[in-house]
């Protein structure tokens, strides 16, 4: 089966631009190596500041790499090409009180891309907030509100429907269930897995929470200061880690759990 | 196939009428928005409600004193000045002049201002920098300083003060919009736009521009009450508009000539500029937090 998103030797430099402006510390991401396949999830782990959001933005195209490349479909992904990556790859941030704009109605949040990516006329767009609104389990009177009205649960998933209207095939999704409570969590989760069968998504998230990666994923990889140590299916990485710092991480979930019950 | 609406009294309003709804809960606000757009509608109708010729003279009738006036003659409602010139006629010309021109002046700062503001906002460096900073130098000098340099460089005259006003006024729109554009430009709702595939011209006017709405009423409003003080007070220095032509702060300076025969040619100009100012600033306070409380109910 052909690779959906395929990553070969993803590298950046972290001293861009000003070269006049020498900083002292330098860090450096890669080189990654992955790829995933129509419908699987692949989960990025590791401690903050291990460059786990810096490598989502290398892939959405916030960034440009070094060196190294992205294939789409066997497609190469130029950095310039970004008509192509945001039809195909789309985001879900980290913290979506931050990434809806207070001043505008969430009809026109979603609307937005559709203006920008499609051909459709006024209505059609309408017709697909509606649509994307109730396919995430939100109401389809939920455009004309603010994001002030909403929970938290509600604005990760309007966050989530604007990620999925332009009906990508990669969602990367930088801790997405980060500020959630448990159970409304654990609903985003069921909510993404369905989203994922129906459309048949691949899936790239970041997270802290080992029991949601393990939940979820089926692949992972581990990251640690900038550089992969670990990557492979979740439950041979979860029954036997090989490195050092993924045996850490695994125990400390083991124990946890184990705490717990 | 057309949606089934379960609730037929729910009622979901448009940004605008949430902005109304709270603006009419300030009655301080209200009122003088009514003001404004009486002085609007007297900017437009002027001409079809003054029962005289601003400017006709009328030998016979010097210094009327107002209707409500012992003396007063109702044909002149507020009384004539030295020359037998109805003032009523005269004022509803003069808050036609003031309150228009400096309505266009504040239109033209504003427009000038956001783009150059917006400009300096969203690029980086040294060209950030003298966008921004082009116009500084004006803001060290006091408007009516400016407005008299220019005068003395250039002559007296309404349509020179208007240049000096708005030059004056412009810098005040750059840095506020630069530092507001600045400020949103880090959030990350700008970053999913970009992720969108929106360039900056629309990730300005469709992400920035509602968010910046606020801080437009009230730097409008302020121009706009900085704008009518500067043009009377120059039509009053006699430096501004020349005297014949009934601009309310050349009102006021003819109207000094015979104060205490006849206090009206005072107190009737000013009131009018004092209505005026006072009604735009009280709309300006209650817009601003009929805006900021829209997005907090």
């Amino acid at each position: 089966m052909n690779d959906l998103l395929s990553v070969e030797n993803l590298r950046f430099d972290n001293c861009h631009g000003k070269r006049w402006q020498n900083k002292g510390s330098k860090f450096t991401l890669g080189p990654i190596n992955f790829s995933i396949q129509a419908g699987e999830t692949l989960a990025i782990v590791g401690a903050n500041g291990s460059g786990k959001s810096l490598l989502a933005k290398l892939l959405v195209g916030l960034e440009q790499p070094d060196s190294g490349s992205i294939y789409l479909n066997e497609r190469k992904l130029e950095h310039y090409d970004n008509k192509h990556r945001v039809l195909n790859i789309r985001m879900v941030f980290q913290n979506s009180n931050e990434s809806l704009n207070p001043g505008i109605t969430l009809g026109s949040i979603l609307e937005e891309p559709l203006k920008l990516n499609t051909r459709l006329d006024n209505q059609a767009r309408i017709a697909k907030v509606e649509q994307t609104l109730k396919l995430v389990g939100l109401l389809p009177e939920h455009r004309f509100f603010y994001r002030h009205m909403l929970s938290d649960g509600q604005r990760q998933r309007v966050a989530l429907a604007r990620a999925i209207i332009l009906n990508p095939q990669v969602i990367v999704a930088d801790e997405p269930f980060a500020a959630l409570d448990p159970s409304v969590r654990s609903q985003t989760v069921n909510l993404l897995m369905e989203l994922q069968r129906e459309l048949g998504l691949g899936f790239i998230f970041i997270s802290h929470n080992l029991g949601i990666v393990r939940h979820i994923s089926d692949k992972i990889l581990v990251m640690k200061q900038g550089k992969v140590v670990e990557s492979g299916k979740t439950d041979v990485i979860f029954h036997w880690p090989k490195d050092e710092y993924t045996k850490k991480l695994v125990h400390a979930h083991q124990a946890l759990i184990n705490g717990q019950s | 196939m057309p949606r089934l609406n379960l609730y037929q009294e729910e009622y979901y309003p448009s940004p605008i009428q949430n902005t109304w709804k709270e603006f009419k809960e300030n009655h301080a606000a209200l009122l003088s928005l009514y003001c404004v757009i009486f002085f609007i509608f007297l900017m437009i109708f002027g001409p079809f409600l003054a029962p005289y010729d601003p400017l006709q003279q009328n030998i016979d009738l010097l210094l009327v004193p107002p209707a409500w006036d012992n003396n007063g003659d109702i044909s002149y409602l507020f009384g004539t000045d030295g020359l037998g010139r109805d003032m009523l006629s005269r004022i509803i010309y003069g808050c036609r002049m003031t309150f228009g021109i400096s309505l266009v002046l504040v239109i033209i700062s504003m427009l000038v201002g956001v783009a150059l503001g917006a400009m300096a906002g969203m690029s980086k460096g040294l060209r950030s920098s003298v966008v921004n900073h082009l116009l500084d130098s004006i803001m060290a000098i006091p408007t009516l300083l400016i407005a008299i340099i220019i005068i003395a460089i250039v002559g007296t005259g309404l349509v020179n003060s208007m240049w000096a006003i708005s030059l004056a006024l412009i810098p005040q729109f750059i840095h506020q919009t630069r530092d507001i554009v600045r400020q949103k430009m880090k959030k990350e709702y700008v970053l999913a736009a970009q992720l969108d595939g929106a360039g900056k011209i629309h990730i300005f006017f469709n992400s920035i521009l509602p968010n910046m709405a606020e801080m437009l009423v009230v730097q409008v409003t302020l121009a706009l009450s900085v704008a009518i003080l500067d043009i009377s007070a120059l039509g009053f220095l006699n430096l501004g508009a020349q005297a014949p032509s009934p601009e309310l702060g050349a009102l006021l300076s003819e109207g000094l000539t015979t104060a205490y025969v006849a206090p009206w040619n005072i107190a009737l100009p000013g009131a009018a500029i004092f209505f005026m100012m006072m009604s735009i600033n009280l709309v300006g306070d209650g817009l601003r937090s009929a805006l900021r409380y829209r997005l907090l109910r």
